[in-house]
């Protein structure tokens, strides 16, 4: 079996002395889709937060353990170098509001400083966008600013926008909580799409969401992670109860 | 208690509701053989079609259950069992409403030494009896009973094969009775489906309840 694309060993981590992820351990392989879900103050974002570095920039917080890319600690790597290896696309589309389209997609390069040709902009901007799947709609309309687009349009501009800077692992922060069920859709049939050239790891309080796409689930509770399953033997013989009671409904 | 859990309950009631309907078709279907009953033997026919018309209501409630609650692990498993026992315990009935038309067929009352002799009583009863334990293993949850079933199904596929051996013999007597041999082993190769039909029934309330896969397992598998 290929190495894991992220392992986690380990790992904690805190705000203040408030304990939010607890001792997790995981292994996730390239190419897959990984939901993680689980009640509201449970960890996951915390932790999604945790494999891009984002944690650490709120103050007071702080982590244990290991988190390897692809068997290089995570946390002895700059964290600008990380973000380009891991990019990540928010709960509500955050294009730049002052920047075009275009500038959109190559604002990872813009913001670190990286020289790109006239040609490679093009590009990227059009490669991005494609696998975005929304290069049709805006193709004639790349100097537009990027908040001109519907909703569902600017979340996929913001794939893009992640995407174009060629990620290993792409994080999604209930990437569709913001949008209608109509551009849910979109977005969900994209990460289908995704898949193939990245790892997905969702973080989202629809269960329904994480059965339809998710190759593998793992459901946090009170910091820890409970259970870390193929999707479909989680949503259909959870191995634990706590997993159980709170995909049917029961939680208390 | 959420809207799911009612409505799982309440599918809970109505299938416990079919399952009764159908043991008291198979117990009718008995008394009006043992009796030769032909007016029970009609209404073990006309009220088929109300069985019929309960495995439609119990279907249409599981299609509502995945439509709007989209349920998942033990209740997904509940309403994929559901679907199943539902379509079996219609199948036991017809069983019932089969043996109901050999008895406004025969022509004649059965002969009670040859129900006795060929065990097709005590087959009956063991039907039945297995068809109540998969019910009250459903209602209770105990799989432990559900389990019970396999090897008491093994015991009317005995009796199926034995009546075999004795209606042969009593023919080549020259028992002068060949018509009443004959709808004896019919009814004894129905009531040999009941049985299969019971461990149909225990299969799905182990699938439920332990998220097991038992059918096409040998028994040393279980």
């Amino acid at each position: 079996m290929e190495r894991p694309i992220l392992e986690v060993k380990d790992f904690h981590a805190w705000f203040g002395t408030h304990e939010v992820v607890r001792n997790v351990n995981l292994s996730l392989h390239r190419n897959r889709v990984i939901a993680v879900m689980g009640p509201s103050g449970c960890g996951k974002t915390t932790f999604l937060r945790c494999i891009n570095r984002m944690h650490e920039l709120t103050p007071g917080a702080r982590t244990e353990g290991q988190i390897l890319l692809e068997g290089e600690d995570i946390y002895r790597m700059s964290p600008i170098m990380l973000r380009l290896r891991v990019g990540m696309v928010f709960q509500r589309p955050n294009p730049f509001p002052h920047m075009t389209i275009y500038e959109n997609v190559l604002a990872g390069y813009l913001l670190n400083n990286i020289k790109l040709n006239r040609n490679d902009k093009e590009a990227i901007v059009e490669s991005s966008l494609r696998k975005a799947a929304l290069w049709e709609e805006v193709k004639d309309n790349l100097k537009k600013k990027g908040t001109f687009l519907s909703g569902g349009q600017q979340q996929r501009l913001c794939i893009a926008r992640a995407i174009a800077m060629k990620p290993d692992i792409l994080l999604l922060d209930e990437p569709t909580s913001a949008l209608d069920p109509i551009s849910t859709a979109g977005i969900e049939e994209l990460l289908q799409e995704l898949k193939k050239n990245y790892t997905l790891i969702l973080v989202t309080h629809n269960m329904q969401q994480a059965a339809r796409v998710s190759d593998d689930t793992a459901f946090f509770y009170m910091g820890e992670l409970v259970e870390f399953a193929p999707t479909r033997q989680l949503f259909t013989a959870p191995q634990d109860q706590r997993t159980q009671n709170y995909i049917t409904g029961r939680f208390s | 208690m959420t809207a799911l859990e009612h409505a799982l309950k309440e599918l809970k009631e109505d299938v416990i509701l079919m399952w009764i309907m159908v043991e008291s078709q198979l117990t009718m279907a008995r008394k009006a053989m043992l009796e030769y009953d032909q007016d029970m033997a009609r209404e073990v026919m006309q009220k088929e079609k109300r069985i019929n018309a309960y495995e439609l209501k119990i279907d249409e409630q599981c299609e509502d259950i995945l439509a709007r609650y989209q349920p998942v692990a033990i209740d997904l498993r509940f309403i994929l069992a559901v679907l199943k026992i539902n379509a079996n315990l219609e199948r036991t009935a017809d069983i019932a409403d089969g043996i109901a038309r050999y008895v406004i067929d025969a022509p004649e009352p059965f002969d009670h030494q040859l129900l006795q002799s060929s065990h097709l009583l005590e087959m009956y009863d063991h039907g039945i009896a297995m068809l109540a334990d998969t019910r009250i293993a459903f209602e209770q949850e105990n799989t432990g009973l559900a389990r019970s079933i396999f090897q008491r199904d093994e015991i009317m596929d005995v009796y199926n094969l034995e009546a075999l051996d004795i209606i042969t013999h009593n023919l080549s007597q020259g028992s002068p009775l060949i018509r009443q041999q004959l709808l004896v082993l019919s009814i004894i190769r129905k009531l040999e489906r009941v049985g299969d039909q019971a461990k149909n029934l225990a299969e799905e309330i182990i699938f439920y309840l332990e998220a097991k896969v038992l059918k096409h397992h040998s028994q040393t598998n279980i």
